[in-house]
């Protein structure tokens, strides 16, 4: 058993941590939260450049073809500088729907462009409140074009290619790529609790609209990525999970009250030592996950809930106390506690809320032979 | 990443499939499979018999304290090949139980500290399970500030005088030998007036009562010491070095790995699966899935973490500081575990008697039981303190009695003889 990831990988691990160390201080991430576009398209160029996010993509596509664990060490390390980056909707999500079902004429037009980071994709599937189920979705295709509305889509002002979950004439769900470069397409900024990944409203007049994969099997395809992509946000989660913990853990060392390092206090101690208790399980329930996505295991739903629940909590739990941890200072705008704050409740809800993912993690524990 | 055996390790574990498939105690593997929380619970027949017969069988094939030297009864195999027997003798492992607090700290201690001919005495003794061992360390006054112990050792030519008292202590009554530590100077810092010793548990002055605990057991004892001999020759460490020999013991019990710990959540949902409500099984509810959930993902945590710790191992390197999270979680998992399985089944909840529970009352044992998980081998709050300054490197504890000598230190009013 070789349950971690091997020495190569955790050099890969090193050098992409260097790189965000040097590309991706805090003052990005608050630059494309102050500003107009929705990630930071420098940060984006260099780190498609160096090939980081096209690590698991096949190189027949434009990718580096190393595999999905070299994915989830870079994805850790953008979680830990909060990349404003659209690695979710562009590379989990966008890229691998191609990969899986799109035919070889969809993904010899579009991955190589994902890819390079030349253009950006994103999901389109939720239309309004309540966990996106398929009773839910409105968005009609008829005669090969698409209408309807479709928000938030994390990414969508950016994006050039969506895939949008719609409805054909015979009712039959299917998933669709539409170039929201072309006719028919609408799009506005919908302010989001985390503007380092902006979101958009994209309204769908007659767009011309492509089948992806078979008609009918939308939801299902919806359902297998969607369990690949939160494993892959997982490893984010436990990057910004990590982030917080140490700056909370430095800040106790660093703040005087009472005459000693809060650091020094049991009720701040035991703060901390349940953080790392929550960060450590959540780590391995990530790493049983990564494992599953490198070799496609049959128990890969069951390991995406795992990482996805633990990862979710460890990092909303970790962001929330470290705010607590620096007290009054935590709560202002020019601490970067926030940043975390924002980042870990944003991820918590894309791919659907804490309760979807223990509803999905319980329907794969129970006994089958009921 | 991989859960692959490498050649020689799979070699070992068909070596150890085979030798199981021949000579397991079938019989009594129904029995045991039900025996979790606590201590080994057999009906058709003695379980520390049991035990022994087990441990023997082992020991004369080769498959007893697999990583000890040769020469004291063992077989140097590697931690990898440890933890794969572990995995294949699966359910009965709970055998070992009598054995653990001997294999796992007393044995090490002895190993680390006594002279060559005491250890090819005791060593192979204690593999083959013909002597237990039981570690006289907690007291009344001293638990989790276990440096602060009272029962004196005083010196009389080539022996010492024991007298005081010790408490928790596990398996005392079926003990062969004890592993004691003594305050020999109270005019001494705390650390520094400590003395360790082992001693036959027949040796006359030492009377062990039972503790009637909450959960209806005694596995826990007190161990009084009235004038109780011992003979210099059985000190181990020099004299005040009592708490570096304390560390030997306390550092192998954290080398135990955790995660096999049992936390209850498959039978969780197993039970909640069978419970019917109006609206169908308990688990098809959402509210349900979602605390289950919660709990379960803290249970596998702990399965993968083992996974991470079985791999830092066969790489040759020590488990840390970070394998104390085992126990912390598991406890209050336990706990939590337990009330919501209780919860769920509303007021038929309360029904404890073994014929009429819900799963044959597993969690109302686990409930009762569960408190001393948390307590006991370092509580919650020790383990949180320990991941605290050793893992995130937060200032220690103000201590009030530092460098005080041990007999100024302020005690509770009439806590002092």
């Amino acid at each position: 058993m070789q349950f971690d990831f091997s020495d190569g990988q955790k050099e890969l691990r090193d050098s992409v941590r260097r790189f965000f160390a040097d590309n991706c201080p805090p003052s990005i991430v608050r630059g494309v939260i102050a500003g107009e576009t929705s990630h930071d398209t420098g940060l984006w160029k260099a780190v498609s450049e160096n090939g980081f996010l096209a690590a698991a993509l096949p190189e027949a596509f434009g990718g580096v073809g190393a595999g999905y664990l070299e994915l989830c060490v870079v994805a850790e390390e953008l979680g830990r500088v909060l990349a404003p980056l659209p690695s979710v909707s562009s590379i989990y999500l966008a890229a691998e729907f191609l990969l899986t079902a799109g035919s070889e004429a969809q993904k010899q037009r579009w991955l190589p462009k994902l890819a390079s980071g030349e253009i950006i994709g994103a999901l389109a599937l939720a239309e309004r409140p309540g966990e996106t189920t398929p009773a839910l979705i409105e968005a009609r295709v008829s005669d090969g074009k698409l209408s309807g509305a479709k928000m938030p889509v994390i990414d969508g002002l950016c994006a050039t290619l969506a895939i949008v979950a719609a409805r054909d004439e015979a009712d039959a769900l299917s998933l669709y790529l539409v170039d929201l470069s072309g006719p028919g397409v609408a799009r506005s900024a919908v302010k989001v609790i985390d503007q380092s990944r902006k979101a958009a409203r994209i309204t769908f007049d007659e767009a011309p609209a492509e089948l992806l994969g078979t008609t009918g099997e939308g939801w299902t395809l919806v359902e297998a990525i969607r369990d690949r992509a939160a494993i892959l946000t997982a490893f984010e989660q436990i990057g910004g999970a990590e982030a917080a913990l140490t700056m909370a853990r430095d800040y106790a060392l660093q703040r005087f009250a009472f005459g000693r390092q809060i650091g020094s206090f049991q009720a701040i101690k035991h703060m901390l030592a349940d953080m790392y208790v929550a960060l450590e399980l959540a780590r391995s329930n990530c790493y049983y996950g990564a494992w599953a996505l490198s070799v496609n295991a049959g128990v890969l739903p069951l390991a995406a809930a795992q990482a996805r629940v633990a990862a979710t909590q460890a990092y909303q739990l970790c962001s929330a106390n470290n705010i607590q941890v620096h007290g009054g200072m935590g709560f202002t705008w020019e601490f970067d506690c926030h940043l975390h704050y924002r980042r870990s409740n944003h991820l918590a809800l894309v791919l659907g809320g804490p309760s979807f993912w223990e509803n999905r993690l319980i329907g794969q524990m129970r006994p089958t032979a009921a | 990443m991989n859960f692959d055996d490498t050649a020689q390790e799979a070699d070992f574990r068909a070596r150890a499939r085979e030798w199981l498939a021949d000579n397991v105690p079938a019989n009594l593997q129904s029995e045991l499979e039900l025996s979790g929380f606590g201590h080994l619970h057999l009906h058709s027949t003695d379980p520390l018999q049991a035990a022994k017969a087990w441990q023997k069988k082992k020991f004369e094939a080769g498959w007893a304290a697999l990583r000890w030297p040769r020469e004291y009864g063992g077989q140097e195999a590697s931690p990898i090949e440890e933890v794969i027997w572990r995995q294949e003798e699966g359910v009965y492992s709970k055998l070992t139980g009598p054995f653990n607090i001997g294999l796992g700290m007393c044995g090490p201690t002895v190993m680390a500290w006594a002279t060559e001919e005491q250890k090819r005495h005791l060593l192979p003794r204690l593999a083959a399970g013909e002597d237990i061992w039981c570690q006289l360390f907690s007291e009344p006054v001293a638990g989790s500030d276990l440096a602060g112990i009272r029962t004196r050792a005083v010196r009389n030519g080539e022996e010492w005088v024991v007298d005081g008292q010790k408490i928790w202590t596990s398996g005392a009554r079926n003990a062969d030998w004890g592993l004691l530590i003594t305050r020999t100077d109270p005019s001494v810092a705390k650390h520094r007036g400590l003395t360790m010793f082992f001693l036959d548990m027949k040796t006359p002055g030492i009377e062990i009562r039972p503790i009637r605990q909450m959960n209806e057991e005694a596995v826990f004892n007190e161990v009084y010491f009235t004038g109780v001999r011992i003979p210099d020759t059985q000190r181990l460490g020099e004299v005040g070095q009592g708490w570096t020999v304390a560390l030997t013991t306390l550092m192998n019990e954290r080398l135990s790995i955790g995660g096999s710990m049992p936390t209850g959540v498959p039978q969780l949902v197993a039970m909640a699966a069978k419970l019917d409500t109006p609206n169908g099984p308990a688990i098809d509810d959402p509210a349900v899935r979602s605390q289950i959930a919660k709990y379960a993902v803290r249970a596998s945590g702990l399965g993968y973490s083992a996974f991470r710790s079985i791999s830092a191992l066969s790489r040759g390197e020590q488990p840390g500081p970070e394998n104390s999270i085992g126990k912390l979680v598991a406890g209050q998992l336990m706990q939590d575990v337990a009330r919501y399985a209780l919860n769920l089944s509303g007021e038929y909840g309360l029904v404890q008697d073994h014929d009429l529970a819900v799963d044959g009352g597993r969690f109302q044992e686990m409930l009762m039981r569960s408190p001393a998980t948390r307590i006991e081998g370092g509580s919650d709050e020790i383990l949180r303190n320990i991941v605290a300054e050793r893992v995130l490197g937060l200032p220690a504890d103000i201590r009030a009695d530092k460098g005080i000598p041990f007999d100024k230190i302020p005690t509770a009013a009439g806590a002092r003889p």
